[in-house]
């Protein structure tokens, strides 16, 4: 099994607030790692830091390859696609649009083949409504391909801004606490899409959630995150028997 | 494919109808009118590329627009260049500035634009109004000669009038084409949500310089074909005022729709001509008709013909 993430010794200082110290983090091929911890334990920014969005400094490399020089859109060029914990949906656009700009990073057709509507922007085209539509049904959204994004339910939202992540076809999808304010059925319904999205479509998947069940139920490795320091890494089982997670973290819920 | 077939159709239709319009109109006062109505249309779909599907405010379309029309009445009139050869370059040095306008404002995100646009429309305001030697001055520069291609000569303004009916239609053309494109659908995700469209892939800095340009060259277009039909331009034709007039135009029409963009020109440029018959009370009439479109049609002309073509309709099941 080969590394697809691996971040080392991953630092983010946002003024006096050191937001990660030293994070070492790594997602394995075709697995689902999670990443859990207390809210403020720098799990979003350990994202933005793997996207681009926030400078850090230390090592973050996909499948072999260097991304810290890259800016968010040619990482996401690279293959690492993520979702956003504060919905980022294009709610002017309708939900087949939407999922047809992550579609795009597949196509690189320029503005003289849109302008001239060359073959190969009809096959492009083409390719990207086939890859949306199929993205669009494999998250049972199939039925709004022309609805008004901003028209969606909630719950749909998150599956919309999934589907666009899909789209994609990533190496590595992060999805930020794609659970929250899902009712305990749409959240049950998520973890089957996301094992499947890592069983039939091979993606691995880093989740960053505060749902223990679902963590537990779907992940195959965790990271467990406080005060911008990692505190264990294991199993599910492994980390739900660790004392140190159980009352720094777990224990807050129980 | 569906799309571009009705594009292509529209486009064709749009012109023809142009064309014809003349046959009704007889009286060179109309075709006059019609002329620019075309040219505020052509700086208006390029501008709502920017504003209404990008949601980049420029205060600056006039600077852009009398730029061009002064660097190709300069170059024929005073330089001697052939009138192509002018019209050609003054669009050039246009699309360049704007390049290099955009260079360190899209840098920074935030409204930054707005802010350098504005500043910019000051600065040509000024170099209009103060180079004199070069720009005439206040009252203007007199003497370019009528637009006119190696072999083709627009004197008639009937002739002139086909000519933009043309050009407007490639703009429409162009932008329809990009519009349904993943080039389109970059500029609204851009607008949606910078982040996310930074996530899917799209370079936002780029995608926003790319728009940038190609408004201003749209608004150059217009500005060099308006200096070659007056024959004459001066500085207050090209102030902040008619930045913000082109602005009315385009939420007016209705953001984010190309024709819409061309509605809401047509619709400026007609209505103050209407309402000199009502000489003294000409400003209020403008003023409330302006706030009623804004209030009764939210999202412009063109979602108020949307609305009405849909209660036309009879009801059909979703495909
Ligand atoms: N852009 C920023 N500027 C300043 N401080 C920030 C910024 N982003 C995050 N922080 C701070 O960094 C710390 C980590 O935040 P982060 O959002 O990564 O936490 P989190 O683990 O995702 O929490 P939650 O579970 O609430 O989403 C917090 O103290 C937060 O206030
Ligand atoms: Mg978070």
């Amino acid at each position: 099994m080969s590394t697809v993430l691996s971040v080392r010794g991953l630092s983010v200082r946002f003024g006096g607030l050191m937001a990660l110290d030293g994070v070492d983090f790594g997602v394995e091929e075709g697995t689902i790692t999670s990443l859990i911890g207390p809210n403020g334990a720098g799990k979003t920014t350990l994202f933005n830091a793997v996207s681009g969005f926030v400078p850090a400094s230390g090592a973050i490399e996909l499948s072999g390859r260097d991304l810290t020089c890259l800016a968010p859109h040619a990482r996401s060029r690279a293959g690492v696609v993520r979702t956003f914990q504060n919905l980022e949906i294009f709610a002017n656009m309708s939900c087949l649009e939407n999922v047809m700009t992550g579609a795009g990073r597949l196509s690189g057709y320029g503005v003289l083949a849109a302008l001239f509507k060359t073959p190969r922007f009809w096959r492009e085209e083409r390719a990207a409504v086939a890859r949306a539509e199929e993205a669009l049904a494999f998250v049972g959204l199939a039925e709004h391909a022309a609805t008004p994004a901003g028209d969606l339910a909630f719950g749909n939202q998150r599956l919309l801004e999934l589907a666009r992540a899909l789209a994609a076809r990533p190496t590595l999808l992060l999805l930020d606490e794609t659970a929250a304010g899902l009712n305990m059925r749409e959240t049950k319904a998520l973890g089957g899409l996301i094992t499947r999205i890592r069983d039939e479509l091979g993606i691995s998947v880093a989740l960053v959630e505060h749902d223990m069940d679902l963590v537990m139920g779907i992940s195959d490795h965790i990271t467990v995150l406080t005060f911008g320091q990692v505190l264990a890494r294991g199993r599910p089982r492994e980390i739900q028997q660790n004392p140190e997670v159980i009352r720094a973290y777990l224990g807050e819920d129980e | 494919m569906a799309a571009f077939r009705r594009d292509l159709f529209s486009v064709l239709v749009f012109a023809l109808v142009l064309l014809a319009a003349p046959l009704a109109l007889t009286n060179d006062y109309y075709v006059s009118v019609l002329i620019l109505c075309c040219l505020n249309a052509m700086v208006a779909v390029g501008l709502n590329l920017l504003l209404g599907y990008a949601g980049q405010i420029s205060l600056g379309h006039a600077a852009f627009y009398g730029l061009a029309a002064y660097a190709s009445g300069i170059l024929s009139a005073t330089c001697g260049l052939p009138i192509w050869l002018a019209a050609l370059v003054a669009v050039t040095f246009v699309g360049l500035v704007a390049w290099l306008l955009g260079i360190p404002t899209f840098k920074l995100s935030g409204h930054y634009l707005a802010m350098a646009t504005l500043g910019f429309g000051l600065i040509v305001s000024i170099v209009m109004n103060e180079a004199v030697e070069l720009t005439g001055g206040p009252s203007g520069m007199v003497g370019i000669p009528r637009f006119a291609l190696p072999g083709l000569s627009f004197a008639a303004d009937l002739s002139y009038y086909r000519l933009l009916v043309i050009v407007l239609a490639a703009i429409v053309g162009i932008s329809l084409n990009l519009i349904h494109s993943r080039i389109g659908r970059a500029l609204r995700a851009v607008h949606g949500s910078e982040r996310a469209a930074e996530a899917m892939g799209i370079d936002i800095g780029r995608t926003k310089r790319f728009v940038f340009v190609l408004s201003a060259l749209f608004a150059a277009v217009a500005g060099v074909l308006y200096a070659h039909y007056l024959e004459f331009v001066a500085p207050s034709s090209f102030g902040f005022l008619y930045s913000v007039e082109l602005i009315v135009m385009v939420v007016l029409g209705g953001l984010a729709s190309v024709w819409g963009a061309v509605a809401g020109a047509f619709f400026l440029t007609v209505l103050p001509e209407f309402l000199r018959a009502f000489e003294d009370i000409e400003v209020l009439l403008f003023g409330a008709i302006l706030v009623a479109g804004m209030m009764f049609l939210p999202s412009g002309l063109a979602g108020g013909a949307r609305r009405l073509l849909g209660l036309l309709q009879p009801k059909r099941g979703r495909t």
